[in-house]
């Protein structure tokens, strides 16, 4: 009788009993949240199709020979209104256009603004894609390591060679080359090589020296300290003058700005993850991982950041809607893409000059940036509402 | 309370001083210099270029160059490269023209979003919910400049007045009223196209604020004891639901100059975002960091503002 003490429970069969853990995962109930909510299904659908209109504007606007040429000048055919058709007796037969109407009319050049409006869709969408996931992984770098190693301290010594290492780039800046590279590599020498080399020989088994040498390599700040300070300094910054200044000083180019508003919006992002780690360093989970011996990096990737992801999502939905408003706005006042490249915001730009004669050239790319940037706002609210656990019904 | 002050202070000189060192490397580390703006300009000779390189310390290190500057800028004689003004009445005179147009659309922006705000919470859900919802979120997509042309081309098709800049050219010999009146129509436009992003976020704001008191357990009670709908919702739901917008007076600080580029540009409206703008254009350094400086102490400024405001009106807040 004594082995039937210890027989193992079945796992099939009438005596088996199924797991009571929620059948649901968490996206299948996220969706079933979203379903009720109809504007961010909406704004989902319209997400949906501008992605697809981008990717179709990039297979057919780019290359050498282009099925949809934007760039095509035909002086014969300027200012149509949308849906008239094209003088064929007035154009050679490479110039007549592909679908044999002007869908969205031609601008001051005759230029085929279907074509450029799609060829503009693509760089709204990498702009706003590309910009938001470099804020996004700055952020949630960033607040990571302020929120999980937020109580570790930064010492004098390596503080002051953090401000060698930047100092030698100010004076790469001032042309001093030889000082310049020299600082820069021995800042850098001393924070990767004898820093490590000091905590290990001097400080983990002497404790702190007195003197000097202990005044020396003594705490100076906290890591939380100097992130969120950092943070502070860059939210002191007027962000579309700043995103204006720097576009403006920096060649032309939409690589350019896309990187320059991913480093100035990755404040946002960087606060919610801290405040998120802050809250979930403390939970039962992570201190079970920890004594089993996990490490830092696992439990950071592996355990916390899918957690604290919910409300950096719905940021990110909703920078991208504003990324893609200030790429219009830059493109407006005449920054980032260099001429002969379409986005919306140049071929509004370009159209203001004829709001009386050719309306179609302001109120299209106006209306298409309406829609695409409401349609990630609503999605952004929607999925808000679904991932912020109090609003949830149970 | 006075320790706390103290402590902010001191912090926020320390942000302040990172700032202005981190937008004087942002701006001189760029490629391209002042001396090369225009390079095709054939007075423009390298003897020149020196010249002007050496009165204004450019051919100095850097951080040379940056105690120059900030010595400059607060002993007033930091001069304008583009003109040689000096910055500090150039800004003075585009900030009273900027002026006018804060006033009356942070006027707009407070009148009508409390009103909207608080009505779709207490019908929450309605149709009257659902209806300004749906408008903030299109007032916040719409791009300013395309929703500037659409009430351009609405204003001046149907009213027949004109918009564009800060009064008609050639008034001076006209009556008094038709001053005023001339002065209001150019104002309207831009001020209302400045209230529109704000009217959006604060009555979510204040829509939001309300619900979260209206859910309280004293607003129930209130309820429950039978007072009417209105002693509930204006007297002890609203009075509440107002407090975190005391220190929004604080915040709004900063609005005096962030975000007025494009609107002020399109209708050549002579304020600081233009006068920004066409530093930018002109590589203006002096006044391009001397408005990022004037805007970092705005938000900072605002910022102290709004905490010493919160500690006062809330008594559950010591610091």
């Amino acid at each position: 009788m004594a082995e039937n003490t210890y027989r193992v429970p079945p796992r099939e069969g009438p005596d088996f009993q199924a797991p009571s853990a929620p059948r649901k995962g968490r996206f299948e109930m996220a969706w079933e949240q979203l379903k009720d909510n109809k504007l961010a299904l909406l704004g989902m659908a319209i997400f949906g199709i501008f992605f697809i209109v981008a990717l179709a504007g990039l297979l057919l606007t780019s290359g050498t020979d282009p099925v949809l040429d934007p760039a095509l000048i035909r002086l014969q055919e300027k200012l149509l209104p949308p849906l008239s058709k094209p003088h064929l007796e007035a154009l050679t037969p490479e110039e007549v256009p592909e679908l044999g109407i002007y869908l969205f009319g031609t601008d001051n050049l005759g230029r085929d603004v279907f074509a450029r409006m799609l060829q503009g869709a693509w760089v709204s969408l990498t702009v706003g894609f590309v910009a938001v996931g470099l804020a996004v992984i700055i952020g949630i770098f960033l607040g990571g390591v302020a929120g999980y190693f937020g109580e570790k301290n930064i010492r004098r010594d390596q503080v002051g060679a953090a401000v060698v290492f930047l100092a030698g780039w100010v004076f790469l800046g001032a042309s001093w080359f030889a000082s310049g590279w020299a600082m820069i590599g021995l800042g850098l020498l001393y924070l990767v090589l004898a820093s490590p080399l000091i905590h290990r020989r001097v400080l983990e088994k002497k404790g702190r020296p007195s003197g000097a040498a202990g005044l020396a390599l003594g705490n100076a700040l906290t890591m939380d300290t100097l992130i969120m300070r950092f943070v502070d300094v860059m939210l002191c910054f007027p962000s579309f003058f700043l995103i204006l200044t720097v576009v403006a000083l920096l060649p032309a180019s939409i690589y350019n700005i896309m990187i320059v508003i991913g480093l100035t919006s990755w404040m946002g992002s960087a606060r919610f993850v801290r405040a998120e780690f802050l809250s979930l360093r403390e939970q039962d989970f992570v201190t079970a991982a920890r004594a089993l011996g996990v490490s830092d990096w696992r439990i950071i990737f592996r355990h916390m950041i899918p957690n604290a992801v919910a409300p950096v999502l719905v940021s990110a939905t909703i920078g991208i809607a504003t990324a893609i408003l200030t790429e219009a706005g830059l493109s407006f006042l005449g920054f980032g893409v260099p001429p002969p490249h379409a986005t919306w915001g140049n071929i509004l730009s370009d159209g203001k000059s004829y709001i009386f004669d050719a309306p179609w050239l302001t109120f299209l790319p106006g209306t298409a940036i309406l829609i695409v940037v409401l349609s990630f706002n609503l999605f952004g609210e929607g999925l808000r509402d679904v991932l912020n656990p109090k609003l949830r019904e149970r | 309370m006075l320790s706390f002050m103290g402590r902010s202070v001191v912090q926020k000189i320390v942000t302040l001083f990172f700032v202005s060192v981190l937008s004087f490397l942002i701006i001189h580390l760029a490629p391209g210099e002042p001396s090369q703006a225009d390079p095709l300009n054939p007075k423009f000779t390298p003897e020149m270029v020196e010249r002007f390189r050496k009165a204004f310390h450019l051919d100095k290190p850097l951080h040379i160059q940056y105690l120059y500057f900030y010595k400059n800028l607060f002993t007033g004689n930091l001069a304008s490269w583009k003109d040689n003004q000096p910055v500090l009445p150039k800004i003075w005179e585009r900030f009273l023209n900027s002026l006018p147009l804060f006033i009356v659309g942070t006027l707009i922006t407070w009148t009508l979003s409390f009103p909207v705000g608080i009505r779709s919470a207490i019908r929450r859900g309605g149709a009257y919910d659902r209806t300004t919802t749906f408008l903030s979120y299109l007032l916040i997509s719409i791009p300013g400049f395309f929703f500037a042309y659409i009430l351009i081309i609405l204003v001046v098709n149907s009213l027949h007045v004109p918009v564009i800049g800060m009064e008609t050219f050639g008034m001076s010999g006209a009556s008094f009223i038709r001053m005023i009146m001339d002065r209001v129509w150019h104002l309207l436009l831009p001020s209302v196209l400045a209230a529109t992003g704000g009217i959006a976020i604060l009555s979510r704001y204040v829509r939001s604020q309300m619900l979260e008191v209206e859910g309280q357990d004293y607003v129930r009670t209130a309820r429950a004891k039978g007072l009417p709908a209105e002693q509930v919702h204006y007297k002890h739901a609203l009075r509440n639901a107002l407090l975190p917008f005391v220190t929004m007076f604080g915040l709004i600080l900063p609005g005096l100059i962030g975000g007025s580029v494009i609107i002020e540009s399109i209708f050549s409206w002579p304020g600081m975002g233009r006068m920004a703008y066409e530093a930018i254009l002109a590589r203006d350094y002096p006044i391009i960091l001397t408005v990022n400086f004037i805007s970092a102490v705005l938000v900072l400024a605002g910022t102290f503002v709004s905490d010493v405001l919160y500690m006062v009106v809330d008594p559950r807040i010591r610091l």
